[in-house]
């Protein structure tokens, strides 16, 4: 017994350094991080459409994290946005860093396409603006309706992706999630992003496209 | 960032000191000195030199050549019998979850390239029923099984009966309704949005239950052993059960950490996930499969404590290998890939045990279902190890990261290692707890086909345009579209070799349940006593 109680012993402080060094340090040093001054909470709204979010599993194929130029060049030049720093993400509860770009990073989407009309439509039907996309259609956030009343928020669907007859309308999860879009835009500079050497940094930020 | 460097140092320098103390002391104390008497415990009197995998048609079966030793083979057959309940509880259950999990798999895979199957209903979208796939088979399957098959080995490593089975029998219930709440809750939108850990905290609540309570029938036994040894199979799953209830319930405490330490409490917990649970049950059980079913001891067993400590020591520490390029600190990123990269110690150690065992045998693998299982899972996990190893490399991660490559490889991990283990496990076992033949022998080939022939086409075909995939996105000249479109074949692909590992499931499915209903024809003696004659005649 006494040498299996060693070994037990053993593995668990072995698991507690893994635990000071990659939990307990890196919370330390990120939650004293600066919060970006340009950076807002979220509204109940946005926080809602976060949720939806996660609801739907958006997590799976699309990522939150642009990284370094200077480590992937890719990830900037496609308008994806500056790396990140852990500033950035002071309000997100839980985080959603991804791990997957079937689809593309979503960082800056609400810079790239600050229409909450071009949210909607893509969410209802991605076909229906990008031609050969493969992210599934999200019609259980649509209602679909004769005649909208006073209120209603109508998305128009190009033919042939609406009904025939009637109108789409956006329901509050549709509208929430689409502002949650809307607010991922992270183009304000970041304070605490580390000082790389500037000069080498410039020239090929004037090559980009 | 200065006080952060200094604490590391201080640690740095801690931990070497008591490393080097833990090395003199342990050489001072002869801790190295059960060398290959140790190995050989696995043994009953007698029995080294012969074989034991009731699956296979033509086993000598060694049932003693005096009494004494028939008296041990008779002892281990009350131990097998010993824990016949909780075993079947726990199989019966991944069984189940593995059907499932692969159902949802196919069903994701197929929505990746025709997306607009089954959109109308938000239950079925793929961002719920993807993580329903994982959850299902890490959790259910995976897991379940993984104790299972700890359970039936604790007592023959003990070599003593089960005490307390009926705890994990109460803990396999709990963590069932914890599977249920669990993939319902995700179906349900209510998932709580971190990769690996999408069950909501108060649900695994009943998951760290149901693991502690099969802790209970584990310390029971090591406390009534009658073995002087400790097999290195028995140190794989005592730290393994030591490890996950402690992962589990750091990594789901709720709202303790916010933002982008977030992310690195979820790539600690999902890759310690891998390292710290299923990796050392798979690795435990091939240990001892390997050589029981060879006859002889593993070649070194130095060698394989080691392994255990390197693996313990190493493996703790990579989870950050998934954040590279991410919002953290650079020290926590290196930190990571220099584990990753140290893990290569663990590995070649244990594979020079295991394949080194299997040097002059591999003409067992054509009539040992457990044995080519075990050995192919054992091999995959040198593979899909060596192959981690360099994705944590920042010039390969760079490529790798964001891609279907990743998948491919946790596939070739969690699937072409560790599930063929388990699936060799299960071949192994069944006809000991239920005194039955396995009634039909090609079905067991069958299912090696299958799941060899999918696999094979999932890992090769992701990995292929993953890497391709990777590096197309570098180069903002390819438009994202185009990348899209690129990657079409491979995932069509994929669902070809998902369908067939399906397949090969329910065959595997329908087996198991026969097994349960001892269906097919009745041999005269039970698998355990089969007379040696009956090879002869074949």
């Amino acid at each position: 017994m006494k040498r299996a109680l060693a070994i037990m012993v053993g593995a668990a402080l072995i698991l507690l350094l893994a635990t000071l060094t990659l939990v307990v340090m890196p919370y330390l040093q990120m939650s004293a991080e600066q919060v970006p001054p340009d950076l807002k909470p979220y509204t109940e709204q946005q926080q809602r459409g976060r949720q939806v979010y996660i609801a739907n599993g958006c997590v799976y194929c699309h990522s939150q994290q642009p990284r370094d130029p200077s480590f992937a060049p890719g990830d900037k030049d496609r308008g994806w946005g500056r790396p990140s720093v852990p500033g950035d993400y002071a309000y997100d509860e839980p985080h959603l860093l991804g791990t997957m770009r079937t689809g593309p990073d979503l960082f800056n989407i609400g810079a790239r396409q600050p229409s909450i009309d071009w949210q909607l439509m893509h969410l209802y039907n991605p076909k229906a603006i990008i031609k050969g996309s493969i992210m599934p259609s999200y019609p259980f956030l649509f209602r679909h309706v004769k005649e909208p009343v006073e209120g209603d928020k109508v998305v128009n669907i190009p033919p042939p992706y609406g009904p025939e007859t009637g109108k789409i309308v956006a329901t509050e999860d549709a509208l929430a999630l689409a502002e949650y879009m809307l607010a991922l835009d992270h183009t304000y500079p970041a304070p605490t992003l580390p000082k790389a050497p500037p000069k080498s940094d410039e020239p090929k930020e004037n090559r980009a496209p | 960032m200065t006080p952060t460097i200094a604490i590391l140092l201080i640690i740095t320098f801690v931990l070497s000191t008591v490393g080097l103390l833990l090395l003199i002391w342990s050489i001072a104390n002869n801790q190295f000195s059960h060398g290959q008497d140790a190995a050989r415990t696995i043994f009953s009197p007698g029995e080294e030199g012969h074989s034991e995998d009731p699956a296979r048609p033509s086993d000598q079966t060694f049932t003693g050549d005096n009494s004494e030793q028939a008296e041990a083979i008779e002892a281990r057959w009350i131990a097998d019998q010993s824990s016949r309940t909780a075993v079947l509880t726990w199989l019966s259950s991944s069984v189940f979850w593995l059907l499932l999990g692969s159902f949802f798999g196919l069903a994701s895979s197929i929505k990746m390239h025709l997306p607009e199957f089954l959109t109308a209903s938000e239950f079925l979208t793929f961002g719920r029923i993807r993580p329903v796939h994982l959850n299902a088979v890490t959790y259910g399957w995976a897991s379940m099984a993984g104790i299972g098959v700890a359970l039936f080995l604790i007592p023959r490593l003990f070599k003593t009966s089960l005490v307390g089975g009926r705890y994990a029998v109460i803990g396999g219930f709990i963590w069932n309704i914890g599977l249920v709440l669990g993939l319902s809750a995700i179906t349900l939108g209510l998932s709580d949005g971190e990769e690996w850990l999408e069950f909501p905290w108060q649900i695994d609540i009943l998951f760290v239950l149901g693991g502690a309570l099969c802790a209970i029938p584990l310390l029971l036994t090591a406390a009534n052993r009658k073995v002087e040894h400790l097999y290195v199979t028995s140190w794989y799953l005592m730290a393994a059960l030591v490890w996950f209830p402690f992962l589990f319930l750091i990594a789901n405490l709720p709202f303790a950490f916010p933002g982008a330490s977030g992310a690195t409490v979820n790539w600690w917990f999902a890759h310690n996930v891998l390292g710290l649970w299923v990796t050392p049950i798979g690795i435990g059980i091939a240990y001892y499969m390997i050589p029981k079913i060879l006859g002889k001891p593993i070649i070194s067993y130095q060698l394989s404590l080691i392994g255990f400590w390197s693996l313990a020591l190493f493996y703790s520490q990579v989870g950050i290998h998934h954040l590279i390029g991410g919002p953290i600190p650079t020290w926590l990123v290196t930190l990571s890939i220099v584990h990753s990269v140290m893990m290569s110690i663990p590995v070649i150690t244990v594979a020079i045990n295991h394949h080194g065992t299997m040097v002059g045998n591999f003409g067992r693998l054509k009539d040992s279902p457990t044995l080519r299982f075990v050995w192919i899972g054992a091999l995959m996990y040198t593979v899909a190890s060596l192959q981690g190893s360099m994705e944590a490399l920042r010039s390969i991660n760079v490529i790798t990261h964001f891609t279907h490559y990743t998948v491919a490889h946790a596939h070739l991990g969690m699937y072409a290692f560790l599930s063929f283990i388990l699936f060799g496990a299960v071949y192994f076992i069944m006809p000991r707890l239920t005194n039955w033949e396995w009634p039909w022998r090609k079905l067991i080939s069958l299912h090696f086909w299958l799941v060899s022939i999918g696999i094979l086409i999932y890992v090769v075909s992701l990995t292929v345009a993953g890497w391709k995939q990777g590096v197309a996105l570098l180069d903002a000249a390819m438009p994202f579209m185009d990348i899209v479109k690129m990657t079409l074949p491979a995932l069509q692909a994929r669902t070809v070799g998902g369908a067939l590992m399906t397949l090969g499931h329910l065959v595997f499915a329908f087996h198991f349940i026969a097994m349960l209903m001892r269906s097919g024809a009745a041999t005269e003696q039970p698998t355990l006593f089969r007379p040696a004659t009956k090879e002869t005649a074949q």
